[in-house]
């Protein structure tokens, strides 16, 4: 792009942009605002999901190098643990209190992400520490343990699928007018985007923030300065498989139905989110995962045969524009 | 000369399958700047680095202040009181000048007079204070890595090339504000500029092909041509 263009371009707001652009685009390819907004709607609280899923690997992969293609089965985990909480809730989830529809939810997010810290704990000293810095086997060895994990949740929770069940006061639809939006979906995008506020807030406010910060940019210089990065890694590991299960306790109440596969099909959505937004950076993985959950949405009702493939072509257009993803934290 | 603060015994480096340091001995007597010299691949920065824990020796030992330091981790190095000036200069071009300072200062709490001080030497560093790293020209950058490296008192200061690609007049600059921190601290300074290394150093090495060749004074060094002729030739640009 001419330099010209290019701060042009920048200065309203450069990449950020990219999601209100596909939407124009999307809203003349529609054409009937009803169903615009609700799509639209459906895409902003599928991206949230995505970011909580995707933003702790894209921090993992920034601060320590490390390729963890286990990340799935926090979600995987997450997903079910939510699950069998909901169960449990019974009438708290069913009945008409939306105080007690509320806790049980909340209590089954909570027991998903503590349930990812401490499994991410676990995973970060036994299975990744000793393949630090070397990807081949950092691969085989997560993938393996993804195997290992989804087998751990067959064998508790069966091969059926499991219906998960949304509490009363998230089911329906807000109506406005001829425009519908699920509750849900308010309710995770609310919640996505509470999750990235206090995320950017952590990072940009505070010290270990600041460290974390430093630390994707260039590990070996905070080490020199005197920190223990490895240290700050299994923290940063926790926090971001805690928010993987989170998002998949998010995404089972969103599907209403899981399987143990539900790991493994989202994995492809986060890595690209990952990827197109750029590696180590929250804001990249946030516009990443919003431009992804559009996307998905819009094909999906406009080429319903190409949204598999939509995403992917996605992702190969924005790499040959910004080989680096749209907002790095670090250039070059 | 004062008693060693940091020496090195027979230490031996390698990198992969590369044999980069073939038994360094050197001695760095506490106070002053003391300058390694060396044409490019002789082995500079694999000895700054193997000091500061960033690649392992095999072989030998390293103390510093008395302490073996040879296997011991980076950032247990840095808190002995080593500062290390990377040749890229190791600035996080995503964080402020303050970010960057905040980060090498104690509990993140600056010490007023010391940052004045920094401000005094570097007047650029209060200028761009709050802009990002990454928008400084090459010498403003060097002047955050070293005002960094100097926000805490340190014993020594590992300084990799620091006036690599810089204009001469902020050379020059850079020759004062040296001086100035070489009063508090000593400074172990790897160099290919000559002019800038004998403006400074008051001890010289000169290392070849993973080797000390030479070690002596550097007034000694720059008032005899015939030696000069002898171990510059090795290296770089010697005027």
């Amino acid at each position: 792009m001419p330099k010209n263009l290019s701060s042009i371009f920048e200065r309203f707001g450069g990449v950020m942009l990219l999601p209100v652009a596909l939407g124009l685009i999307a809203f003349v390819l529609i054409g009937r605002p009803s169903t615009w907004i609700t799509l639209t709607a459906a895409g902003l609280a599928m991206g949230m999901m995505i970011f909580l899923m995707a933003s702790g690997l894209s921090l993992i992969f920034g601060l320590m190098d490390v390729l963890n293609f286990g990340h799935s089965a926090f979600v995987s985990f997450g997903a079910f643990i939510a699950a069998s909480v909901l169960a449990w809730s019974g009438v708290w989830v069913s009945g008409g209190n939306a105080g007690l529809n509320i806790l049980a939810l909340m209590s089954a997010i909570a027991a998903a992400t503590a349930f990812g810290a401490l499994a991410g704990w676990a995973f970060e000293r036994i299975i990744v520490k000793p393949v630090y810095k070397d990807h081949l086997r950092q691969i085989l060895i997560t993938m393996g343990a993804l195997i290992v994990a989804e087998e751990l949740i067959l064998m508790v929770w069966g091969g059926a699928p499991i219906p998960v069940p949304r509490p009363a006061v998230l089911t329906g639809s807000l109506v406005i007018g001829d425009v519908a939006i699920e509750v849900y979906r308010i309710f995770a995008f609310v919640l996505g985007l509470a999750v990235y506020i206090a995320m950017h807030l952590a990072l940009n406010r505070t010290r270990i923030g600041l460290l974390i910060r430093a630390g994707v940019e260039n590990r070996e210089m905070v080490e020199a300065l005197g920190f223990r990065v490895d240290r700050l890694f299994i923290a940063v590991f926790m926090a971001g498989s805690a928010l993987a299960a989170a998002g998949g306790a998010m995404w089972a109440g969103y599907q209403g139905l899981i399987t143990t596969a539900i790991g493994s099909e989202m994995m492809i959505m986060v890595f690209i989110v990952v990827i197109i937004g750029g590696l180590g950076s929250i804001e990249g993985s946030l516009l990443g995962a919003i431009l992804v959950g559009l996307m998905a949405n819009y094909v999906a009702f406009l080429f319903p045969k190409m949204s598999l493939a939509s995403n992917m072509i996605l992702m190969m257009a924005i790499l040959l524009w910004r080989p680096f993803g749209l907002k790095p934290a670090v250039k070059g | 000369m004062s008693e060693s603060l940091l020496r090195l015994e027979g230490v031996h480096t390698d990198i992969a399958q590369y044999h980069i340091l073939h038994g360094i001995s050197l001695d760095v007597p506490a106070g002053g700047v003391h300058v390694l010299l060396g044409r490019n691949g002789a082995g500079k920065t694999t000895t700054l680095r193997t000091i500061m824990g960033l690649w392992r020796a095999r072989q030998g030992t390293i103390r510093f202040r008395g302490q073996d330091i040879t296997a011991m981790q980076t950032p247990d190095i840095a808190r002995l009181g080593v500062a290390f000036v990377p040749e890229n200069m190791g600035i996080f071009g995503g964080l402020t000048v303050e970010e960057n300072m905040r980060l090498a200062a104690h509990g993140g709490r600056f010490d007023s007079q010391r940052l004045r001080h920094i401000f005094e030497i570097f007047p650029a560093m209060e200028k761009f204070w709050h802009n990002q790293a990454s928008s400084l020209s090459g010498g403003q950058k060097q002047m955050l890595a070293i005002s960094r490296a100097i926000i805490e008192k340190r014993d020594l200061i590992l300084i990799d090339e620091p006036t690599k690609g810089l204009a001469p007049a902020i050379i020059r600059a850079m020759i004062e504000a040296f001086r100035e921190i070489a009063t508090e601290t000593t400074i172990l300074l790897v160099e290919q500029n000559f002019h800038f290394a004998s403006a400074l150093g008051q001890s010289v090495a000169v290392i070849d092909d993973g080797r000390i060749v030479h070690h002596g004074l550097m007034s000694d060094l720059v008032a005899d041509q015939a030696l000069q002729n002898r171990f510059l030739s090795l290296s770089m640009e010697a005027n």
